[in-house]
């Protein structure tokens, strides 16, 4: 055999080379920013300079196609300077305005979607679900791809009360992250067991230890060294699944998802904050999810109904109040609405403060 | 290496609507490019999706691949249904560091997709969820070309496993004018100090650092990174009262009032009767709204630098966790900055690698055992800045509290003579 290649190991490349100069210029030193229409942005540095930033959705997972589509507008009609934003939004960097429209138009040509900035609905963000992952209950592109077909709108103009992040998560681990709204999956039942399988394939001490309400014991089962579960302990978290995949935890019927609502990372106005349930017990149900979009979109219209200027779905409910929440939005408030994790106390009202 | 088109009823359902379909996308690799080998992988990966689709149930398991040298930075995907899909049996992810700020040139896009299309799938994402690009799709074999090749013009893998993780900045002082930090600097600063610890997984779980400029935190440091680094000010605010004029000619008192004054979460704000903004610059919390609001009017001070948090994570295994506040406020403008930084960084490895238990994170160690034995560890003092509050029970053991307060007597006076 060849002598095998050494790595260079480079690590993270510096950003310097590949940025706009104008930016490289003005690093630091910029000024403020406007919207002068959706999808567009103009930043002013202290110097005077300008930079103009058009921004678009894309399907995300991206084919060699609609790759070499992006950067041809790029090359041909911008600077030959993007990146791509958190909600893998692409945005071009341009220095003359007369280039801004040409841009906008080639992206609408070629399907892409302009859009995403100030308030509006940005691309949901989102993991990788039957695609790619190992232990997915859902689907993630597709779920974005449905709700974006319903929510374009919002995503082409800036009509939201504030910007609305909306995050999915194909498994309970919530790789997706915190969101004004999150839809991730929510399991409904313990994990089933093949039993014959735990001994070969399992580490069983690292996953008894993975269990967070200690549901798990080793056990004999059929003369073979397995894995009990104790049912009713069990909160079908999943989180044995991953270091033992013959704890099957994922079910077409009764994984189901939950929506979750008021995640906010910034610290504008109040402190970041965790998104909180909703709803749950919604059908996982492709191609397209309609009783997930569905519910989001009655929390989206109660919002922008009622919600003042700059807040973020956390802050208009913090002002409402969490009874008016569930009336404007129709949802049901249960009993498992009420918390009993670690830390619960916190989330009872301690108080007289009740809205009539 | 023959192309099979399955049938995916449910996946053409995915085509239909105005945003972008990846449906579409995989058809055109399966259909239209010119190698044979991404049309059938193309193929029998859309067959395996549908089959999930009708299924509702995931077929990849994981395994062990990795490029010569490394341990990590490779998510190996092996298909449980390869019988019926045996051209996309092995569909690896390659996650490949992004460069600070997420910047490209349409150049180098182009470069890196004609090497993808040598050996990949020709399917890729900008970026994932920790901040990888992730080039979804390859063989084990393929694996090390791919990277071989992109390796000699400037691309690294990035974390996977129980390592440090790829970081990822905001896009800030490049084009930002709320930002207080060199995101570029701080990012690479800090995880290329961490490169072996990214390549060879040998920590107790994931480590990640995220940078953002200002406390808006777009990159979500505080939820999601063991290691949050956001910039922020000290002296006082910038007010331009002639935009201040401005802005409330434009859109009236009220809406001043309405959406500047009295969201303020510590009411450090205020407008006066000749229509100018006076700011309590010591009650400001730089949450940032009102500099959200008025971009051209209100800006951060000259005196910037950076608060780091530690222990943000997600819900495995005791629930969501925010980062916690370790350093105030830190300077960033010299070499010697930069080593301080860097060894707050390096401290918090080395003690998470020696305390905390297998597959636990940061937040989970310091929830366990307290966060004062966490700052011990490091040798970082104590501040109330670190509190939303005192205690509030009085079960603990206080002797010893003479000590502790002389330490913050001889604490305030190093400081007081430091000026
Ligand atoms: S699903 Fe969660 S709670 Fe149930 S046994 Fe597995 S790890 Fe424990
Ligand atoms: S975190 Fe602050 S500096 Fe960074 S992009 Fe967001 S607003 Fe700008």
């Amino acid at each position: 055999m060849s002598e095998m290649r050494h790595p260079i190991e480079s690590g993270c490349p510096d950003g310097f080379q590949y940025m706009h100069p104008v930016m490289r210029r003005n690093y630091g030193l910029w000024e403020y920013h406007e919207h002068p229409r959706p999808g567009v942005l103009r930043h002013v540095a202290r110097s005077g300079d300008e930079i103009w930033t058009v921004k678009a959705g894309t399907q995300r997972i991206l084919d060699l196609y609609s790759l070499r589509k992006l950067t041809e507008i790029g090359d041909k009609l911008g600077d030959g300077y993007v990146r791509f934003t958190l909600r893998s939004n692409i945005e071009y960097m341009v220095e003359d305005e007369a280039k801004v429209q040409p841009i906008i138009d080639a992206l609408e040509e070629a399907g892409f979607v302009v859009g995403g900035t100030a308030n509006s609905i940005s691309t949901l963000s989102h993991t990788q679900g039957w695609l790619h992952c190992d232990i997915p209950g859902t689907d993630a592109s597709g779920v974005v791809k449905a709700m974006m077909d319903e929510l374009i709108d919002e995503f082409k103009s800036h009509n939201m009360p504030n910007r609305v992040h909306i995050t999915t998560s194909c498994c309970q681990i919530n790789c997706g992250g915190q969101g004004d709204i999150a839809i991730n999956v929510q399991h409904t039942k313990p994990p089933k067991i093949n039993h014959d399988l735990v001994a070969n394939v399992c580490e069983r001490p690292s996953v008894v230890a993975r269990c967070p309400v200690a549901a798990i014991r080793p056990a004999m089962v059929n003369g073979k060294p397995s894995l009990e579960v104790d049912e009713k302990k069990c909160i079908c978290c999943g989180a044995c699944f991953p270091p033992c995949p013959p704890m099957q935890i994922n079910d077409a019927e009764h994984s189901k998802l939950a929506i979750w609502v008021g995640g906010n990372h910034s610290n504008a106005r109040s402190k970041p904050s965790f998104q909180k349930l909703v709803a749950a017990g919604v059908p996982n149900n492709p191609p397209r999810w309609p009783e997930a979009t569905a519910i989001v979109k009655q929390i989206l219209a109660a919002y922008k109904d009622d919600a003042k200027d700059w807040e973020r779905i956390n802050d208009w409910i913090d002002r409402i109040g969490w009874p008016r929440f569930f009336e404007k939005t129709g949802l049901p408030f249960t009993k498992f609405h009420i918390d009993n994790w670690r830390g619960a106390r916190n989330s009872l009202n301690a108080s007289t403060h009740i809205r009539f | 290496m023959a192309k099979t088109i399955h049938d995916t009823p449910m996946l053409d359902e995915l085509e239909k609507g105005p945003w972008p379909s990846f449906i579409s996308g995989f058809k055109r690799l399966r259909d239209e490019h010119p190698d044979e080998r991404i049309n059938a992988m193309a193929g029998d990966l859309l067959g395996q999706l549908e089959h999930s689709y009708e299924t509702r149930k995931g077929y990849w398991k994981g395994g062990t691949v990795s490029v010569f040298g490394y341990g990590g930075g490779i998510i190996p995907r092996f298909s449980e249904v390869a019988a019926a899909f045996p051209e996309s049996k092995e569909f690896h992810t390659l996650r490949v560091q992004p460069p600070a700020g997420n910047f490209y040139t349409t150049d180098m896009l182009n470069q890196l997709a004609d090497s993808w299309e040598k050996h990949g799938s020709g399917l890729v994402t900008f970026h994932g969820q920790t901040g990888n690009i992730m080039f979804i799709g390859t063989t084990t074999e393929n694996t090390q070309h791919f990277f071989d090749e992109i390796n000699e013009y400037g691309w690294d893998l990035g974390g996977a496993g129980p390592c440090v993780r790829t970081a990822m900045s905001c896009v800030g002082a490049a084009r930002c004018e709320q930002s207080c930090a060199n995101e570029n600097a701080i990012q690479r600063h800090l995880v290329n100090t961490f490169t072996d610890d990214v390549h060879r997984p040998a920590l107790p779980y994931k480590f990640k650092f995220k940078v953002s400029g200002c406390p808006n935190d777009c990159v979500n440091s505080i939820e999601r990174s063991d290691f949050a680094v956001i910039g922020t000010w000290a002296d006082d605010m910038k007010v331009n009262q002639d935009a201040v004029k401005e802005f409330i000619e434009k859109k009236g008192r009220s809406y001043v009032i309405d959406n500047v004054i009295t969201r303020c979460p510590t009411n450090a704000i205020s407008l006066k009767d000749d229509d100018t903004i006076e700011v309590d610059n010591p009650n400001c919390v730089r949450c940032m709204h009102c500099l959200n609001v008025m971009p051209k009017a209100l800006g951060p001070g000259d005196d910037k630098g950076v608060t780091v948090l530690i222990g943000g994570k997600r819900t495995l295994k005791i629930g969501d966790l925010m980062g916690t506040f370790i350093v105030p406020f830190m300077r960033l403008n010299t070499a010697e900055d930069y080593e301080r930084i860097v060894e707050i960084a390096s401290e918090s490895i080395d003690f998470f690698a020696e305390n905390a238990l297998e597959h636990e994170r940061t937040g989970e160690m310091i929830e366990r055992i307290g966060l004062v034995n966490f700052l011990e560890g490091i040798g970082i003092d104590v501040d109330p800045n670190m509190v939303n509050s005192p205690r509030q029970s009085s079960y603990v053991r206080m002797d010893g509290w003479d000590e502790e307060a002389e330490k913050w007597f001889q604490r305030k006076l190093e400081e007081k003579a430091a000026g």
